[in-house]
């Protein structure tokens, strides 16, 4: 690694709605940071919390989940249950000072793929600003 | 108004005599309850079903060798009726393993006491049993948070049993040596109690209490303090944690922990040499045994809306990790996001199986 810092994030995408519209982020030619690294999933809620602390823990500096917008659920209502989880982990990573920040969740739907563009752009400045996550280097863990 | 119950003889006599009674007359073919092993002193929980085997028995002991909400849910559903003492925080466990669909409520009636708190095994085992259980005992008279008791239940609030069938009244009961108080919350325990006492119009004495859980709330407070990590973010939690051995023995005693394949336990995180190396050559150390930490925040996003704080996990740490109190802390907090008290309502969902769909609007932009 150089000076300058190289943000990694890691995206779980729900196969129906915000993968797809990453698809359509790149057939639109929109540009977006080459930090993100999407993880291809089948629905929002297959993302279990813990896969979210071992991104975290092994070193992503930002993780982001993109799943269908409330109520548009390929599978009706997966994506709540998501909402659910991921609010649980929030309150957990807010009760020890952990960096909240550095998790995110997106309702991007199929046909919005500017909205991904934008989305892992903003994520990334901010990750940006706030530097590498600290379990990338000297931690013992 | 409730029914009550009094008996002449001291609580934990009474509370025997109520068993044997049960059980001499068919109203149950088994009881639940604590017992001595054995001349030295040592304890275990019993599923008897002689009533000279009640000999032994010492339902009210604030002693907990094991969460009894685990035992409940091998015996249970149960064919025949059983009669169950246990304490309020276990009762609370067992609610939310049935709502994991690990046991049934039918056939059982459920006692238990309002509770002084439990002494923890370790301090059981090493000190003289009488004179702790004398001093605890003049302090749970008194209405006083007894000094020989676990952190956790020290700030537990949820002292008096939530859903029990009958309740038997120890915090606070001056005369505790001679008298007992059986508060019947159901019809059931009605039903089952004809013929062993007079009954009569009353309840817990809510003045007595209240003062009591005051001084909880108080201790608690205390102790959410005390756990503040010294440093905050990740090199608290290693403070904390670090001294971590990786023996999972705090999610095999937890009442709420129950998934056979637990993902912690099983080969699904483990990583393969060359993924070593790249962490190696990215960090320069490594930590081994790996993912101690990772196991605990994992174990906090499955279960800790549902810890119930019995302190069973801190009791057996070997490493001296007050875990029951991060996790009594943490799952307070994610427990309020759903308005969600562990152990209150057994037909309520747990958190993670429903959901609201005006809920949480401003996650998710």
């Amino acid at each position: 690694m150089g000076k300058t810092f190289n943000p990694k994030i890691t995206a779980f995408l729900c196969k129906w709605c915000s993968y797809t519209g990453a698809d359509l982020a790149g057939t639109s030619r929109l540009q977006y940071p080459t930090a993100i690294i999407p993880i291809k999933v089948m629905c929002s809620s297959r993302v279990d919390p813990v896969f979210l602390i071992r991104a975290f823990l092994k070193g992503a500096d930002g993780v982001l989940i993109g799943g269908c917008h409330p109520g548009d659920c390929h599978y009706e209502s997966g994506n709540y249950h998501t909402r659910r989880r991921f609010a649980i982990l929030q309150s957990i990573f807010d009760s020890l000072n952990l960096e909240k920040d550095r998790l995110r969740l997106s309702w991007i739907s199929a046909s919005e793929g500017p909205k991904f563009a934008r989305v892992c752009n903003e994520f990334t400045d901010k990750i940006q600003k706030m530097g590498p996550n600290p379990t990338r280097k000297n931690m013992f863990i | 108004m409730s029914k009550m119950l009094t008996t002449d003889h001291g609580a934990d006599k009474s509370v025997v005599d109520l068993l044997r009674f049960l059980l001499d007359t068919e109203k149950v073919s088994g009881v639940l309850t604590l017992r001595k092993t054995n001349t030295s002193g040592s304890l275990d929980y019993g599923l008897l079903t002689r009533s000279q085997e009640l000999d032994r028995a010492v339902p009210l002991m604030p002693v907990m060798p094991a969460n009894a909400a685990q035992s409940l849910s091998l015996i249970t559903p149960t064919q025949k009726p059983i009669a169950v003492v246990v304490k309020p925080c276990e009762l609370r466990g067992f609610v939310e393993r049935i709502k994991r669909e690990q046991g049934s409520l039918d056939n059982v009636l459920t006692l238990s006491p309002t509770c002084g708190g439990v002494i923890p095994l370790d301090t059981y085992i090493k000190k003289s049993k009488d004179n702790l259980t004398k001093d605890y005992y003049k302090q749970v008279k008194a209405g006083e948070i007894p000094e020989s008791i676990r952190p956790t239940c020290k700030a537990c609030e949820y002292f008096v049993p939530m859903t029990a069938d009958i309740t038997v009244s120890v915090v606070g009961e001056q005369n505790l040596d001679s008298k007992c108080r059986f508060i019947l919350n159901s019809d059931k325990a009605v039903s089952m109690t004809e013929g062993f006492g007079s009954v009569e119009n009353g309840d817990l004495d809510a003045k007595i209490l209240d003062d009591h859980l005051k001084k909880r709330e108080k201790e608690k407070k205390a102790l959410f303090e005390s756990i503040k990590f010294k440093q905050d973010g990740l090199d608290g939690m290693i403070d904390v944690f670090g001294k971590c051995i990786g023996c999972h023995g705090c999610s095999r005693v937890c009442p709420i922990c129950y998934c056979l394949l637990c993902d912690f336990e099983s080969r699904n995180f483990d990583q393969n040499v060359s993924l070593f190396e790249k962490e190696l050559e990215q960090k320069g150390a490594l930590r081994l045994p790996p993912d101690t930490l990772f196991f605990h925040l994992g174990r906090m996003s499955h279960m800790s809306f549902s810890c119930v704080g019995c302190g069973q996990c801190t009791d057996v740490c070997p490493a001296d990790i007050p875990v029951a109190s991060v996790f009594k802390k943490i799952g307070e907090n994610t427990a309020a996001l759903f308005d969600y008290v562990p152990g209150k309502d057994v037909n309520e969902d747990i958190p993670v199986l429903v959901f609201k769909e005006e809920e949480f609007k401003e996650l998710g932009e």
